[in-house]
Order: structure tokens, then C-alpha cells, then sequence
């Protein structure tokens, strides 16, 4: 017993140290963004091309330099707020679509990729789809991005968002498979 | 300020009386303990150096002595919960009649207060700022937009929760004018510090006359700046979540802010209404109150001026 003891209370502690390791990294939250220049690219290709054609250069290093970053957690759900407030819903429901295309499915008429999503959510595109340079400041946008990639399963399932606000309407996001062509409505 | 023991109505009288009296007797009883205790040592002291045990005749003494404490106690016990059940019985039992009826709704991190009335062009919304009249009862209704939010005016009433899907109620009154501060109670995020409003009991006829004021729209601007400002909030970013009666700006995400220059703070209690903070806020809130869902706008300097200008003339 007397020798037991300390053996226990030696393998508890580690096991508790063990357990505590997940805890060392705390996801972080950028709240000062670094003021971005407005955009040449995106303006330049604005409603003139119907096909996404291959992302800008440079957007990349935008899209970091807008806080884009799908594997956290504060990013999407930030996205996912800013998709309801602004409306997004009012076309495109929660992703399955209205008056506006789905964003649950496979299919992407004008790129898939964030500088592509993001080009759309600035610049709009043909058939419906409005601008919100000026009016959606560039990091949520990026948010938004992040968040309707989100929407189709394109995002690790760890930092997408499970639970809604309001009363479930679909699947949470972090339940979503990447969706696949034959999906495609 | 907010103090829970000046009471500005009955109900936080209720509430601070049955504090007083909790205070008092547990004060009481406490010194009743310790004189106790201390009179234990000093006896079995005395008795170890008399060198010898305690008689028999003391230890029933003693035992009838243990009986009366501990019948003590239940009666002082049963005495409190009964004063409680009394106090809260009294806090139901508010008059309700010719009662203001105001909506409140919480969200992350600020309060939207919607002044009801039976004639929909008389219903009018503030943002952080609770002007009730003096003697009238006033009925919140609360609700919560995304989180668990609680409202407490320590100065009126005690907390009441803000559970999203449900409504809840809390009514209480004001007896004297005066300025008092209204905080959320319950953890809801990272800016749950800054989430305070003012309370202003006013006179009844000052509160008629702030009524009539608000239910009107925003005055037109006259200064070339401030028609700039107004420009730019129409145009920009602001409409998308910030509503101007009057305007074409209705958003509903942020605070209304039609008659934004009337309230004392910024940013639900961060920093007090001035057009540096109102300049400073609008440039960066983040720096003022990180995680606010307010975003960043890095506005050209005459333009920021112009619409500080605006914001100003909103009276």
C-alpha cells in the first residue's frame, strides 16, 4: 500500500497532464485586421467574364491577409452569422437555394475556390447575383467565403459549425460530406 | 452608478430589506458561535488544569444547552426562508396598471429596447438606453437574439434571464428620478463586460416629452459635412445593419440610430458618446471592444469627419 500509492497518484498526474495537452493550443481570434487595398482584379473581371477563369494572383496572399482561414472555428461561424444578416438567405435559403443558385451541391458556376467566392460576394455576378464592395467590408466577406464553402462540405469538419442560432433547418455543417457531382441538382 | 442597496423603487426595497436582514442575523448568529467556541476553550482549559473530568451533573447541563441552539437555529432557519417567501411574494404583487410596456431584446453584446404601443407608427426602438417614467409601473419583456443573456438593474430589480426561443417578463418601478446603470448577468461571450445600459427615470412629463421626441424621425442635416455624411451612410456599409428613420437606411443588425446623439455611451457602456470616441469607434471597434460584431472601417479622414458630423446631428 505504502509503495502502491505514490505509483497511482504518479500515473493519475501524468494522465491528467496527458489530458490536459489538447488545452495548450487556444484557437485564435483576429480582431484588428490589416487594411487591405482595394482590389484590381476582382473590379477588372466584374461582371465582363461568365466563367470564373483561374483565381487572380495575388489572392491568396489576400485572402490571408483578410483573416481567410477555414480551419477556425470563429472564422466560420462568424461567416455563418454575416450569411443571415446580410441576407444571403434571401436568395439562396440556408444553401439549398431559390432565387438563387444552391450552394450545398456540387456544382459551382463561377469557381469554387475563396478568391472565387469572394470575387462573387464583391464584384457580383450576371443574372441576380448584387455587389457588396463598399458595402461588405473585405474580412467578412472572407468570412462569408469560408462559410458558404462551408455549406457543400469543403471546410474540416472540426471548425465547421454544428449548431444554429435559430431552429435547425438542415444537417449542421460539420456533418456535411463534400458534395458530390452526382448530387448536383 | 448600480447599487442593489439604494433602492430607487419598492421591489429593490423588498429586495434589500430581506438582505439587511439576512446581513444581521448571520452577523448575530456568527457572534453567538464564536463567543460560544471561545467559551468552550477557555472551560475545557479550566477543566485540564483542574485536572480532572467534568462532572455529570454538568453534561446534562450542557445538553439541554445543545438542544435550545440547535432549536435556535431551526427557528432562525424557518424565520428566513419565511422572510424570503414573503419577499417574494411581495415582488409579484406590483400594481400593473397604466404600465409602460417595453420589448427588450439581447443580443452579443448590446440592447435593443422597442417601446410598445397599441397605434404601430408610435412603436419606436433605442438601442442601450432605458428612459421609464417615475410611478409607473413598467413591464420588460424579454428576449434573447442568440445566447443566454440576463437583465439587471441592480437599483430596481433583481436579475431576470434572456433564454433564446422564450419570452420572459420582469416589471418593476421607479419612485424617485434618477440615472442608474443596467448590466447583463449571465456570461455570453467575450464582451459580456461591455454590455451595459443606462436607466433614466424621468419625471412623467420629461418622459412624455422624450417619447414624443423619439417617436419622430431624424432631423434633415443642414451643414454641407454633415449631407456628406449622410451620403456616405446611405451609401456605404453602415445601412446594411443600422437603421435611420426617416432614411432609406433600415438594417436591423445594429443599433437604431436615429436619435444616436441623445444617448451617454458608445458601444453598449464601452466609452462615453463624444464625436473623438464616436470617430475612434467608427474606425476601429475592435480596438475599443475586440469581438465586437461590428467590423473595422478605414475611412479616409474628411469622409470619417463627415459622418461623424452626421451622426452628431442625430439629436
Amino acid at each position: 500500500m505504502s509503495f502502491a500509492c505514490p505509483r497511482t497518484c504518479v500515473v493519475a498526474g501524468l494522465a491528467a497532464l496527458v489530458s490536459a495537452l489538447p488545452g495548450c493550443e487556444r484557437e485564435a481570434r483576429r480582431f484588428d485586421p490589416v487594411p487591405i487595398a482595394p482590389d484590381a482584379r476582382s473590379r477588372a473581371d466584374a461582371l465582363t467574364s461568365f466563367a470564373a477563369g483561374p483565381p487572380g494572383r495575388g489572392m491568396t496572399e489576400r485572402a490571408a491577409a483578410g483573416g481567410y482561414d477555414e480551419r477556425n472555428a470563429y472564422v466560420l461561424a462568424q461567416g455563418k452569422r454575416y450569411y443571415r444578416w446580410f441576407n444571403c438567405t434571401g436568395c439562396h435559403a440556408q444553401g439549398g437555394g431559390g432565387s438563387g443558385p444552391p450552394l450545398m451541391d456540387a456544382g459551382w458556376i463561377y469557381g469554387k475556390t475563396p478568391g472565387d467566392v469572394f470575387t462573387t460576394i464583391m464584384d457580383g455576378r450576371p443574372n441576380g447575383m448584387p455587389a457588396f464592395r463598399g458595402r461588405i467590408p473585405e474580412e467578412q466577406a472572407w468570412q462569408i467565403a469560408a462559410y458558404v464553402r462551408s455549406l457543400s462540405g469543403l471546410v474540416p469538419d472540426d471548425a465547421a459549425p454544428n449548431r444554429d442560432d435559430s431552429l435547425l433547418g438542415a444537417p449542421p455543417e460539420n456533418l456535411r460530406e463534400p458534395a458530390r457531382p452526382e448530387d448536383k441538382r | 452608478m448600480s447599487d442593489a442597496l439604494d433602492a430607487a423603487g419598492p421591489q429593490a426595497a423588498w429586495i434589500a430589506r430581506l438582505w439587511w436582514i439576512s446581513l444581521w442575523l448571520c452577523v448575530a448568529v456568527f457572534i453567538g458561535v464564536m463567543g460560544a467556541l471561545c467559551w468552550a476553550l477557555w472551560r475545557s482549559h479550566r477543566t485540564a488544569a483542574a485536572g480532572g473530568d467534568a462532572p455529570a451533573r454538568k453534561d446534562r447541563a450542557l445538553r439541554i444547552l445543545v438542544g435550545c441552539a440547535t432549536l435556535l437555529s431551526s427557528v432562525l432557519l424557518v424565520g428566513l426562508l419565511e422572510v424570503s417567501v414573503l419577499t417574494d411574494r411581495a415582488l409579484a404583487r406590483l400594481p400593473g396598471k397604466d404600465a409602460v410596456a417595453i420589448h427588450v431584446i439581447a443580443h452579443q453584446w448590446w440592447w435593443e429596447m422597442v417601446y410598445q404601443d397599441p397605434r404601430a407608427d408610435h412603436v419606436f426602438s433605442t438601442a442601450n438606453e432605458l428612459v421609464i417614467p417615475v410611478g409607473r409601473p413598467v413591464v420588460v419583456t424579454l428576449e434573447a437574439d442568440d445566447v443566454i443573456h440576463s437583465f439587471w438593474v441592480p437599483n430596481l430589480h433583481g436579475k431576470k434571464d434572456l433564454i433564446p426561443g422564450r419570452t420572459s417578463t420582469i416589471a418593476f418601478r421607479a419612485d424617485r428620478p434618477g440615472r442608474f446603470v443596467g448590466r447583463c448577468a449571465e456570461f455570453c461571450g467575450v464582451q459580456h463586460a461591455f454590455m451595459a445600459y443606462d436607466v433614466v427615470a424621468m419625471p412623467p412629463d420629461g418622459y412624455a416629452a422624450w417619447v414624443q421626441h423619439e417617436r419622430s424621425a431624424a432631423p434633415e442635416p443642414q451643414a454641407a459635412a454633415a449631407m456628406r455624411g449622410r451620403e456616405l451612410f446611405l451609401t456605404g456599409s453602415c445601412m446594411l445593419c443600422h437603421a435611420v428613420q426617416g432614411t432609406s437606411a433600415q438594417g436591423r443588425r445594429g443599433p437604431d440610430l436615429t436619435h444616436f446623439a441623445s444617448r451617454a455611451h458608445i458601444g453598449a457602456g464601452s466609452v462615453a458618446n463624444t464625436p473623438e470616441a464616436l470617430a475612434r469607434w467608427i474606425e476601429d471597434p475592435q480596438k475599443l471592444k475586440p469581438g465586437a460584431n461590428m467590423p473595422s472601417h478605414f475611412l479616409p479622414p474628411a469622409d470619417l469627419a463627415a459622418l461623424v458630423a452626421y451622426l452628431e446631428t442625430l439629436t
